[in-house]
């Protein structure tokens, strides 16, 4: 973990005890101790310490002109896949090998405004595609706590990034789990704010219904601070929310004293494992010494969540990576004519599991099965939408749960993609009703981290927030030990 | 339902995606694996059920219909594959199948 937190970094660039430049050294050197490159852990897609010293300049002009953004002089790992001038975005793809935005997505602009260092842009499973980080261009990251093992995906490098404590803040995105799962094996802090809540401006488009810019921390508080500062009303979203953004961090305030828990059975199927099972129990156990309400809950269309998932999400993909074709930027391969070259370029560019996703979605958006298919996953997920309206409706604050049904497993272990795709089941839900969730870690299990999930009401971050800084505190080491 | 080697081949056509015979055979295989699983939805009664449109958030503004250009703060020229005065070059399409 990051020896020093947000929190910490920024005071001390502000009264003069650290300076952004020593910060970036320090992020360095971190990443040589801890083998960061290609040949171990595999971080970064891009790395640039030149670029990152730029930046580190920058940040020092503010503080020099009286600055105090929330994130003065802390690093932030960026994802692969959100727009930066100064390094390529390539979405851990070879079909944008080189490619660098001639835009900035506004949750960078948001972190350069707030005084944060952006320090390099992590790996990633191509265009979002994964629960591993072992589909990336660019070679499979590899887990810091246990380089055997997978960091959870799809935004693994991001994870890594702070779990091997090069950053204290990175950003990833999600589409159905990818910064809550990747959270939850590295034993950091991940959040999918409600949908809407942070624009997307900037951020290359897998699932335009699903798709949301989150955040990681190696604390609850890193995290929220991270949140704040590219939280907000985006007029180039037309998604975005226009809704006061309250400030997170300032949840560790509030007492968790009559908070209304809901345990999900569904989520505690008899199939989980015994051990996850009885690290959540424990975990709402101390939220109940605490003062907390722990209800059972159903939110019966679960199990649903998964087929809806990788129909609805397949079928934009098929969609969005259409603009992949060799025309207007990224890679081109000469073909036979217009459409050999459109086939040369994609066949080429896309590896398998993109392929496979983008030939998913055109045959369930095809004449002939778009009713049995899409019609109907879009059905049964208002129902699964519902399923949360009516479980907040009936007084419940805050829901509780496993981020995943097993912790980091090895690299190479799974070969299925339907084995790979059951990773999401517990995330994908939130995704799907736009609703926001994090993990934090809650234990270990053969010595590894083992995540817990909380979701809220649509922009109900401030509760959650309430909750996961009061597990925090209860669980102490014991969360990580 | 199942998917043939040759619903394969049509839908790698519309997307524009070229597969080997090989890689044909096995996308047919798991994506009928996959499909399988999605089977489970027919099981849920969603009559009178209304289409989720987006994420089914009540978020979404209306805005004035007018787009305000994106800066960029490099050309066309330093990421298009092929450009010749401002515009964008595609391979002629007289080879390109008109039949779909």
């Amino acid at each position: 973990m990051s020896a020093l937190s947000a929190a910490a970094l920024r005071d001390q660039t502000i009264s003069g005890d650290a300076s952004p430049a020593e910060t970036v050294d320090a992020a360095v050197a971190r990443c040589a101790a801890v083998g960061a490159g290609r040949e171990r852990l595999n971080v970064f897609a891009w790395a640039d310490d030149a670029d990152a010293r730029d930046h580190a300049a920058l940040a020092l002009r503010q503080r020099d002109q009286g600055g105090t953004g929330l994130l003065l002089g802390v690093p932030v790992a960026i994802k692969d896949n959100i727009a930066t001038l100064t390094l390529p975005t390539t979405c851990g793809s070879n079909i944008l090998a080189g490619y660098v935005s001639p835009y900035e997505a506004t949750v960078v602009t948001k972190l350069r405004a707030a005084g944060a260092i952006p320090f390099g842009k992590t790996n990633m499973d191509e265009f979002a595609m994964g629960s591993s980080t072992e589909h990336s261009a660019y070679g499979p990251t590899r887990n810091p706590l246990a380089p055997d093992r997978v960091p959870g995906g799809s935004s693994g490098g991001s994870a890594a990034a702070v779990a091997a404590g090069i950053v204290p803040v990175a950003l990833g995105s999600e589409t159905g789990g990818s910064v809550r799962q990747p959270a939850s094996f590295c034993g950091i802090v991940g959040v999918k704010p409600s949908y809407g809540r942070v624009s997307r401006f900037g951020l290359v488009a897998f699932a335009s219904s699903l798709d949301h810019v989150g955040v990681f921390g190696a604390t609850v508080d890193d995290a929220a601070r991270g949140l704040r500062v590219i939280a907000g009303h985006d007029p180039r979203d037309a998604t975005s929310v226009d809704a006061p953004v309250p400030d997170y961090h300032g949840a560790h305030e509030q007492s968790v004293k009559g908070l209304v828990i809901g345990r999900p059975r569904e989520y505690f199927p008899d199939s989980l494992d015994p051990r996850i099972r009885e690290r959540c129990d424990a975990a709402l156990e101390r939220l109940r010494e605490l003062g907390a309400e722990v209800r059972d809950v159903s939110l019966p269309h679960t199990s649903m969540a998964i087929p809806v998932y990788y129909i609805v999400a397949p079928a934009e993909a098929s969609a969005n990576l259409s603009r992949f074709d060799g025309v207007r930027y990224g890679m081109r391969v000469e073909g036979e004519g217009l459409r050999g070259m459109y086939e040369a370029t994609r066949s080429r560019g896309f590896g398998p599991e993109v392929t496979r996703r983008i030939l998913l979605g055109t045959y369930v958006l095809s004449a002939g099965y778009y009713d049995a298919y899409y019609r109907k996953a879009q059905q049964v997920r208002t129902l699964i939408g519902r399923d949360f309206t009516d479980v907040f409706a009936s007084g419940v604050d805050v829901l509780f749960t496993p981020t995943a049904p097993t912790t980091a497993f090895p690299i190479g272990a799974i070969s299925d993609p339907y084995e790979m795709y059951m990773s999401d089941i517990f995330t994908a839900t939130a995704n799907l009703a736009g609703v926001p969730a994090m993990s934090q870690p809650i234990g270990l299990v053969d010595g590894l981290p083992v995540g817990g999930q909380f979701m809220a009401a649509h922009l109900g971050e401030m509760k959650m927030f309430a909750a996961a800084y009061a597990l925090e505190r209860a669980l102490g080491s014991e969360a990580r030990a | 339902m199942s998917i043939t080697l040759e619903d394969v081949r049509h839908i790698a056509s519309l997307a524009r995606l070229g597969l080997s015979e090989q890689r044909a055979e096995s996308v047919a295989t798991e994506l009928n694996t996959i499909l399988s699983h999605m089977d489970a939805l027919s099981t849920v009664n969603t009559e009178g059920v209304a289409e989720a449109v987006g994420s089914g958030v009540r978020t979404m503004p209306l805005r004035d219909d007018a787009s305000a250009p994106i800066p960029l703060v490099r050309p066309l020229e330093s990421f298009a594959p092929s450009l010749r005065d401002g515009l964008l070059l595609v391979p002629r399409l007289s080879s390109h199948e008109t039949v779909e």
